[in-house]
C-alpha cells in the first residue's frame, strides 16, 4: 500500500524524523484554516499517488491565508494523470539552501535491503542513477544489522554529504530506519531533504510503502487505506476476502484458482482475444485452494456485478481441491445467485477428478454454463462470447 | 536421481498438530515421503497419529534432528510465527527448509533469509510456495502426488498451480524433480540455484521454467542459463496482462515502472536460447518438440 505525501509525514513525525508543519485539508476552508494556523508563507500540495504534480500545477505557494484559500480551491479537483485530487497538504513554507535525497527500500534482485542517499537531492532519483551514477551512494543493509549509527555515519560519508550536516543526515537515517522497520515499510523516500537556511535538516517530502502482509501486526494502518479512491468493486472483493484486481478496457470476466494461474489465464484470453475483435479479460480474481461455493458465489457475484463484463471463464485446475468439489461449488453458486447470474459462463477444470467435475456440470445442465476440455480452447470460446 | 530431496529424505513437519500441518502430512505420508516427526513449541513429548504412523512432536527443531536424524523440515506454521519457526530451523543447521505459509511480513523474510547467510548450513525454499516434489521419491509440501510419475524433466516454478498444470500437461513424460520456489519478494532458493542443479544432475535432460511479473529473477535467470546451462530449457513467464502498480495475487507479482514486465523477462529469456511459450499448453509443447515425444 502505497502512502500519500501527508501520511509520510505522520509516520515520519510519529518516529521523529524532523518535519515540518503540515496538515491535510479536502476543502479550501480547511485549507484557510491550516494556513492561519501556521502564520505565515504556506505550500499547498495536491495529494495523489503519481509523480510529476508540480509540473501539473499541483503545487503552489501560497502568501497566507486567503491566498491560500484560493489556491487550495485550484487545486483541489484537478486532474493529475487520472487522479483526481480530493485532498491538500499544508506545508509550512521554508527557505531551503540544499536539497539531498534519501531512501531505504526493499531490494528483491539481492535479496536484502537497501540505502541510497545522494547529496543531488529534489530530482528524480532514476535520473542521477542514470546519469550521475557516482553521485548516488547504494548500500546493502542486512534485516538482521539494521541501521546502527555507526552504519548511518558511513553512508553519510560514503554518499559525500557535507560535514555542517553529516551528523543530522546521519540521525535521520536511523530514525527513517526504526520507520522502516516498526512501520512495515518496503520503502520510505525522502526527496527532498533538505537544509534550510537557518542549518536544519528536514524532510520536505516523503514516499511510503507500507506491507500488507503486516496487517496484522499493524492495527493502525488499516485508517491509512484510502476509501474514497478505491474501485467499488475491488472493495467489495476485498470485504469477502477475495484477492480481485478490475482491469481496465476488458470484456471476460475471469475467476481461477492459484495466483500465477490466474495471471497465465489473463494472458491466454488477451491473446485469444485478438481473433474476435481485441476481447481483454476484465478482472484478476484467485479463488484461491479451497475454491468453496460460498467463495465461488462471491467471486462470480462480483464478476457479474462489473458492467463491462460480458462473459466469465472459469479456469480451475484440480490440485488438493478436486474437481468434484469446484463442480459442487459451480452449481451450488448459480442456485445461491438465482436470477443475478445473467452472462454466459465457460468453465473449464482439469487435474484431480476432473471427470467427475465435469459430469457434475453436465447433468446440472445450467443454461449459462458451458465446459470446454482445454485452458486454450474455454479462452477462445469466453472470448468469442463476450464479442457477441 | 532428483534435486535437492530424494528417497532417502527424513521431513520432519513444523506446525504439524495445526490443520493444515496436518492434513498436509497425511497427504506427504499416503504419497510416501518419510515424515520423521512434527515441531510445535509447548507441544514437545505427545505423540501424534497420522495415516496410521506414530509421529512424535518435539520443542524444538534442534530436538527433533538429535531424535530423528531428520534432514528437511517443512514449515506451515501460521505467518505470525514463521520467522521464530524458521529461525529455530536455522539454528539448529537444518539442511533444508521448506517454507509454505503464505502471508509473511516480508521484513521477517529478509530477516530470517539474512540469518541463514549469516549462520550458514541452512537452505531455505520458499516463502509463500507449494514446496517441491521428487515423484515416487519423495514430496515435501502440498504439491499433489499423483498429477505425474518420475521423468526426465526439471521444473522450476513460482507459481505453484502453473506447477500443477505444467505436470499435467506432461504427465505421461514425467519429473526429476518439480520445484515451487514461490512468489514472494525475497526467497531463499532461486530459479538460478534450481537450474544450477538440475544441470548437475544426471537424471534430468531437459528444464521447464516458469516466471511471472515482478523483479528481475528471470533476467538474472536467463543470464545464467547462457553462462552454465547446457541442458535444453523451455520457459514460460506469466502477467503479461497486468497493469503496472497493481500486484497481482503473490506479493511479488508486481510491474514497478517499466521493470518487472513479462516481455522483457520473455525477451531476456530468448536472448539466452531459451524457447518461450506463448501458453502453458504451448510450451508444454516446445518441451515434447525437444524431446521428440
Amino acid at each position: 500500500m502505497d502512502l500519500y505525501e501527508y501520511q509520510a509525514r505522520d509516520l515520519f513525525e510519529k518516529h521523529k524524523v524532523p518535519v515540518l508543519k503540515g496538515a491535510v485539508a479536502t476543502t479550501p476552508e480547511q485549507a484557510r484554516d491550516a494556513a492561519a494556523s501556521m502564520g505565515g508563507k504556506v505550500v499547498v500540495k495536491a495529494q495523489v499517488k503519481v509523480g510529476g504534480r508540480g509540473k501539473a500545477g499541483g503545487v503552489k505557494l501560497a502568501l497566507d491565508a486567503a491566498d491560500t484559500f484560493e489556491k487550495a480551491s485550484a487545486i483541489l479537483g484537478m486532474d493529475i494523470k487520472g487522479h483526481t485530487v480530493h485532498k491538500v497538504m499544508i506545508a509550512q513554507a521554508a527557505p531551503i539552501a540544499a536539497e539531498y535525497y534519501v531512501s531505504i527500500l526493499l531490494d528483491r534482485s539481492n535479496r536484502t535491503f537497501l540505502v541510497m542517499a545522494s547529496v543531488a537531492g529534489g530530482m528524480d532519483i532514476e535520473e542521477v542513477a542514470r546519469t550521475a551514477p557516482e553521485k548516488l551512494a547504494k548500500v546493502p543493509i542486512s534485516a538482521v544489522d539494521g541501521i546502527s549509527l555507526a552504519k548511518a555515519t558511513e553512508i553519510v560519508t560514503q554518499a559525500q554529504f557535507p560535514d555542517d550536516v553529516a551528523g543530522q543526515v546521519a540521525d535521520v537515517l536511523v530514525k527513517l530506519w526504526e520507520t522502516f522497520q516498526s512501520e512495515d515499510a518496503t520503502l520510505v523516500e525522502v526527496n527532498p531533504l533538505v537544509k534550510t537556511e537557518d542549518g536544519r535538516v528536514v524532510a520536505l517530502d516523503g514516499k511510503v510503502s507500507l506491507d500488507e502482509n503486516a496487517e496484522f501486526r499493524q492495527p493502525d494502518h488499516e485508517a491509512l487505506v484510502d476509501q474514497a479512491t478505491a474501485n467499488a468493486l475491488e472493495a467489495a472483493a476485498k470485504e469477502k476476502n477475495l484477492n480481485y484486481v478490475k482491469l481496465d478496457n476488458g470484456q471476460v470476466g475471469i475467476i481461477g484458482n492459484g495466483a500465477g494461474l490466474v495471471m497465465s489465464t489473463l494472458d491466454v484470453v488477451a491473446y485469444a482475444g485478438e481473433k474476435f475483435g481485441g476481447m481483454l479479460p476484465a478482472n484478476f480474481l484467485d479463488i484461491g485452494g479451497g475454491a468453496s461455493a460460498q467463495v465461488m458465489a462471491d467471486g462470480l457475484s462480483i464478476i457479474l456485478g462489473d458492467p463491462d463484463v460480458k462473459s466469465v471463464f472459469v479456469n480451475v485446475f484440480g490440485g488438493i481441491t478436486a474437481c468434484d468439489a469446484v463442480a459442487n461449488g459451480i452449481v451450488q453458486a448459480l442456485e445461491l445467485l438465482g436470477a443475478k447470474a445473467t452472462k454466459p459462463i465457460v468453465v473449464r477444470l482439469d487435474g484431480n477428478n476432473v471427470l467427475e467435475g465435469r459430469a457434475i456440470l453436465k447433468s446440472a445442465n445450467h443454461p449459462l454454463v458451458e465446459q470446454a476440455e482445454t485452458m486454450d480452447g474455454a479462452a477462445s470460446r469466453a472470448a468469442e462470447l463476450a464479442a457477441k | 536421481m532428483s534435486i535437492f530431496i530424494n528417497s532417502t529424505s527424513k521431513v520432519i513437519v513444523q506446525g504439524m498438530t495445526g490443520s493444515e500441518g496436518t492434513k498436509h502430512t497425511r497427504r506427504m505420508l499416503a504419497s510416501g515421503t518419510k515424515v520423521v516427526g512434527g515441531v510445535t513449541p509447548g507441544k514437545g513429548g505427545q505423540v501424534v497419529e497420522i495415516e496410521g504412523v506414530s509421529l512424535p512432536v518435539f520443542n524444538t527443531v534442534a530436538e527433533a534432528m538429535a531424535a530423528t536424524s531428520a534432514n528437511v523440515s517443512v514449515v506451515f506454521v501460521p505467518p505470525k510465527f514463521a520467522k521464530a519457526a524458521v529461525i529455530d530451523a536455522i539454528d539448529a543447521k537444518m539442511p533444508l527448509v521448506v517454507v509454505i505459509t503464505e502471508g509473511i511480513p516480508v521484513h521477517d523474510s529478509a530477516y530470517f533469509y539474512a540469518y541463514s547467510l549469516q549462520k550458514g548450513g541452512t537452505q531455505i525454499i520458499g516463502p509463500n510456495c507449494p514446496g517441491l516434489i521428487s515423484p515416487e521419491q519423495s514430496n515435501v509440501g502440498i504439491i499433489p502426488a499423483d498429477i505425474t510419475k518420475r521423468g526426465p524433466i526439471g521444473l522450476v516454478s513460482k507459481s505453484g498451480t502453473l506447477t500443477y498444470q505444467m505436470m499435467y500437461e506432461l504427465r505421461d513424460i514425467g519429473f526429476s524433480t518439480a520445484v515451487g520456489i514461490g512468489g514472494d519478494p525475497i526467497i531463499g532458493t532461486t530459479h538460478i540455484d534450481c537450474l544450477r542443479a538440475f544441470q548437475d544432475d544426471p537424471d534430468t535432460t531437459s528444464i521447464v521454467m516458469i516466471g511471472e511479473i515482478g523483479g528481475d529473477a528471470e533476467e538474472r535467470a536467463a543470464a545464467f542459463i547462457s553462462e552454465y546451462v547446457t541442458k535444453p530449457v523451455v520457459g514460460y513467464v506469466a502477467g503479461f496482462t497486468a497493469p503496472e502498480g497493481k500486484t497481482m495475487g503473490h506479493a511479488g507479482a508486481i510491474v514497478s515502472g517499466s521493470s518487472g514486465t513479462a516481455q522483457a523477462k520473455k525477451d531476456a529469456l530468448e536472448a539466452a536460447g531459451v524457447k518461450v511459450g506463448q501458453t502453458p499448453s504451448e510450451t508444454a509443447q516446445l518441451m515434447r518438440d525437444i524431446l521428440g515425444r
